[in-house]
């Protein structure tokens, strides 16, 4: 029997004190609130760690490097109590055919019961041979890997939209997971940024396991609890925008004073993201507060809309009650999307048993 | 045929045993080698193949400049930053930008951090496997383990018995749990791990201590661009405003609290290099000076364009911190001039990449690359064109260039800054070298191998957590001066730009000599070129039949089981392999790509 993450934590040296801390933090993170601590702690003595298939397409292995950065939960306690990430080719030991071997093995042990973690994305032309994997095309890795598993975690703005390979005018065919044409239907959550924060990462893997369920999405697929909200609305240099205080050029007087960005380009008006209100590395800052305007790095086709530092001809001094689909093309969840976090739900539930029971 | 000598001087034999390793793993990005082994188990023949290609100069093309650091910050998230760097620096000399003193130095923090950062990284959490058995350290006596760290470290905190034995014990219930997650399927039996348990337990507890300190050393560049990875740059300065005590400061990027959180980071990130990662690599490097492969063309043919200069705006070798030059012939008595706009010194060629010149004889300068992609395997290949089996290296058989300094294929990286720098007398190298030698006990042409390589990466990584340092105190002194200015906007707008321009800039990469060549035509990107380390290192044979620098480095090595590529990884992995950055591709008057051919 596959032993819980508290059997692993606690056999790992860890206190039942630094565990509940564990927990608190993580309901935190969540934006749960405290009493969420104990359902989570509950979760992590009963569950054994499911597998993970993290697999790399074109990309630029920011998503990564991001996941690393995670202050809490920390990258090493995923990776070694919450998780079992059995494929990822950035930072395992096995090369060749001996990592090629756990793709297979993963899938004959887990069959329909691992998490297909994604990261870039595949291309189509040139017969996918701009991505190689093993001599084939990482397209056949990641098709195969997505019809035996049972939930798909989007990484980033490659996975999710295309990112910068797929920019005009896409030379290589790069292609987010969802629109791989034959792609095995499999529920899908969409965590974009380029690269997403890295606790919105890991509070995304943490809610997955702790309740067995994909956390609810919007229409396009990414989760509400982060990406509900525009970046504008909760920026903390939001009364500058509303007093008419703007920064005119970089390094003049009112970038000296913080004042709002929208001049010099800043689409955190139009931008669905965390980054005013999680922040970044550890909540120390987000780009806005360094100076620089946001340029809408989790939003699809972002790179084509036009330079960084032209401003938004197209808002009018909304308000945060402003209809998302006005502005952003978002929605509020559909029917869809409940079904997809449904089958979700079920999946890594059963990936749990199944796991049990070898 | 299946001999025959390269002209840089290596005896290639095919006969042998014909070993693949496809993916390489532990690298950024997409790799395939193949070796053939004689009955020895020697390497006799060595093929480096880059296996992706994302096409983003390309995209490129029409672009406004000044949004180009975005986009090719985005070839490598790895070394992140060092691309957009690179590239505002590519922009500002075809404008004729200068760049406030304080941007300087703020840049130079942020790309210093960058190699403190991923030199750190690489060995813990890509190379340190390649040396370090993590079940072997089940085996270990945690007070054996704890005498080792107060012996090799007396000024690391951690080190006591206990908490390496809880370490162990965490360490053990994971691998009796029977899901080994990233350690699975690794050569834990394979007899060319060296080192006893207790050291094999200091190492694992530091791959561990690293994972989590890692994370703190980037946060300079959230400070100062907001996030990490990819932080964010500008072109005239960096975006990030100084205000230390006027109105509203609090608000302000950079004030007083930010500067002391960056200045506690540096401390942390230099003691945390000079405790740890320095002594485990002179104690790892004790148990494994005897396994000296992996050379290469590192004490033949070495390149470095230098970085990190003192002054703002001077790109002068002799304003430079970081050593530039290039060492041919393995004569390091001259060190050459590099002049990256010099059409005869860096040229590309393709006859055994997969892209197409007209006349593939000849190597063609960035400023007039043609790049036509060109996918097909050669007639002996094994397998099917999306199916490879085995590659055929007298054809085409690399998404990766073959760029040439002088005609000459080069090794670049930390280890060819530090040939250069010693070569040319650079004090602070010189005393690093010298200290690990003696420390070592072992002569300098222990250098010129794939532990010279790694040993040299750990060096630059402590020069560079120490430089951050000088640099934020010119900053504040600066600062205190009454100089707070960080960008220069006067020729921001593109109304005051010049109809066609050109310029070239460069950085050292923590893998090695990176630059971005651009022209601007009509406000717009005409054409973007980036020669890359990777592609340096990385490169297939070129029209005269030279090997790179990974294929040198592999020959003549022995392999204890062929069929597990222990030391393959751990050659290659003395590079910290960037494939993503690698792969590039544009035309110079940007020609849409053609379809690609598979034969």
């Amino acid at each position: 029997m596959t032993e819980t993450f508290y059997d692993v934590m606690r056999r790992q040296g860890i206190t039942r004190r630094s565990f509940l801390k564990f927990c608190s933090l993580t309901a935190a993170a969540l934006g749960l609130g405290p009493s969420f601590a104990p359902q989570i702690a509950h979760a992590m003595e009963t569950k054994p760690r499911i597998p993970v298939l993290w697999l790399h397409g074109l990309e630029c292995t920011c998503c990564s490097e991001s996941f690393i950065r995670s202050a809490h939960p920390l990258a090493k306690d995923v990776i070694l109590s919450m998780i079992s990430l059995d494929y990822d080719d950035t930072i395992m030991a096995a090369a060749g055919h001996q990592a090629e071997a756990i793709v297979e093995e993963t899938i004959q042990k887990y069959d329909g019961n691992f998490i297909l973690a994604c990261e870039g994305n595949p291309p189509l032309n040139q017969e996918g041979m701009s991505c190689i994997i093993a001599g084939k095309p990482y397209l056949e890795q990641l098709k195969k890997a997505a019809e035996h598993c049972k939930a798909i975690i989007s990484w980033g703005s490659c996975a999710s939209w295309g990112c910068v390979q797929a920019a005009r005018p896409n030379p290589t065919q790069a292609t987010p997971i969802h629109k791989v044409p034959g792609l095995a239907p499999k529920p899908i959550i969409k965590v974009p940024g380029c690269p997403p924060i890295a606790e919105v990462m890991t509070a995304v893997i943490t809610y997955i396991l702790t309740f067995e369920r994909f956390p609810e999405l919007d229409r396009q697929g990414r989760p509400k609890m982060f990406y509900s909200q525009r970046i504008h609305d909760k920026c903390y240099r939001r009364p500058h925008f509303d007093a008419g205080q703007f920064v005119e050029s970089f390094d003049d007087e009112g970038a000296r004073k913080g004042y709002c960005l929208y001049k010099v380009g800043c689409k955190g008006p139009t931008t669905y993201n965390a980054c005013s209100t999680v922040r970044w590395n550890g909540g120390l800052s987000f780009p806005i507060q360094s100076g620089h305007p946001c340029f809408g790095c989790s939003e699809d086709g972002f790179w084509d809309k036009g330079s960084f530092y032209d401003r938004l001809t197209d808002i009018h001094g909304f308000g945060v009650e402003a209809d998302a689909d006005k502005i952003g093309g978002t929605a509020a969840a559909v029917v869809g999307a409940a079904a997809a976090a449904h089958a979700a739900v079920s999946a890594v539930k059963r990936a749990r048993q199944k796991g049990g029971e070898s | 045929m299946t001999t025959m000598q390269t002209p840089n001087g290596f005896n290639l034999d095919t006969s042998g045993q014909r070993v693949v390793v496809d993916p390489v793993t532990r690298i950024e990005g997409h790799m395939r080698c193949e070796v053939n082994v004689d009955e020895n188990n020697m390497i006799r023949n060595a093929v480096s193949t880059g296996t992706m290609w994302r096409g983003l100069e390309v995209i490129l093309k029409g672009r406004d400049p000044r949004d180009a650091w975005a986009f090719t910050q985005r070839i490598c998230g790895v070394c992140t930053g060092t691309h957009a760097l690179t590239s505002v620096r590519a922009v500002e000399d075809a404008l004729g930008i200068d760049i406030p003193e304080n941007a300087n130095s703020i840049r130079n923090i942020m790309q210093l951090s960058l190699q403190v950062h991923d030199h750190l990284v690489h060995f813990y959490h890509l190379h340190a496997l390649d040396w370090v058995n993590p079940v072997n350290a089940l085996k270990a006596d945690p007070k054996a383990t704890s005498e080792l760290q107060q012996a090799v470290s007396p000024h690391h905190p951690m080190s006591s018995p206990g908490y390496f034995r809880d370490v162990q014990n965490r360490l053990k219930k994971f691998v009796e749990s029977g899901q080994l997650g990233p350690f699975k399927n690794g050569y834990w039996t394979n007899p060319a791990y060296l080192l006893p348990p207790e050291a094999d337990l200091m190492a694992v507890t530091h791959y561990l201590e690293a994972l989590d300190f890692q994370k703190e050393i980037m946060t300079t560049r959230t400070i100062f661009g907001g996030k990490d990875t990819h932080p964010n740059w500008l072109v005239g300065g960096v975006p990030c405003a100084i205000n230390i005590d006027g109105d509203l400061a609090a608000g302000a990027p950079i004030n007083m609290d930010r500067l002391n959180y960056v200045s506690g980071v540096i401390d942390r990130a230099m003691a945390f290099v000079k405790n740890v990662y320095i002594p485990d690599i002179i104690a790892i490097g004790k148990f494994y000076k005897g396994w000296l492969y992996g050379g290469g063309l590192s004490g033949k043919s070495v390149l470095a364009y230098g970085d990190i200069p003192d002054r703002a705006n001077d790109y002068s070798a002799s304003n430079l911190m970081m050593p530039r030059g290039a060492v041919i012939n393995g004569n390091l008595k001259e060190v050459h001039e590099v002049d990256l706009r010099d059409p005869e010194q860096i040229q590309e060629f393709v006859p055994h990449s997969w892209y197409s010149y007209p006349d593939e004889k000849k190597g063609l300068h960035p400023w007039d690359g043609i790049t036509e992609p060109n996918y097909v395997l050669g007639p002996n290949a094994k397998g099917t064109s999306t199916n490879i089996a085995e590659i055929d290296e007298a054809a085409k058989y690399s998404w990766i260039k073959a760029p040439r300094w002088r005609g000459n294929a080069m090794e670049v990286g930390p280890l060819a800054r530090y040939v250069v720098g010693y070569a040319s007398g650079h004090e602070h190298i010189t005393e690093q070298i010298n200290r690990t030698l003696r420390a070592l006990d072992v002569p300098v042409d222990a250098l010129f191998s794939t532990l010279g390589r790694t040993a040299a990466r750990a060096l630059e990584c402590e020069w560079a957590a120490e430089m951050q340092r000088y640099f934020m105190d010119k900053l504040i002194a600066n600062i205190k001066a009454g100089d707070s200015s960080t960008a220069n906007t006067e020729k921001f707008d593109p109304k005051t730009w010049p109809t066609e321009v050109k310029g070239v800039g460069f950085t050292e990469a923590p893998r090695g000599a990176l630059a971005h060549w651009v022209r601007i035509k009509d406000t717009k990107i005409d054409n973007y070129q980036c020669v890359v380390p990777t592609t340096w290192n990385g490169s297939p044979r070129d029209n005269e039949g030279n090997i790179g620098a990974f294929e040198a480095s592999l020959m003549n090595t022995y392999m204890e089981r062929p069929e597990e590529p222990v030391e393959i990884l751990r050659t290659l992995h003395s590079f910290d392999p960037c494939l993503a950055c690698s792969t590039h591709v544009m035309g110079p008057d940007g020609e849409e790509m053609a379809e690609i051919k598979v034969r």
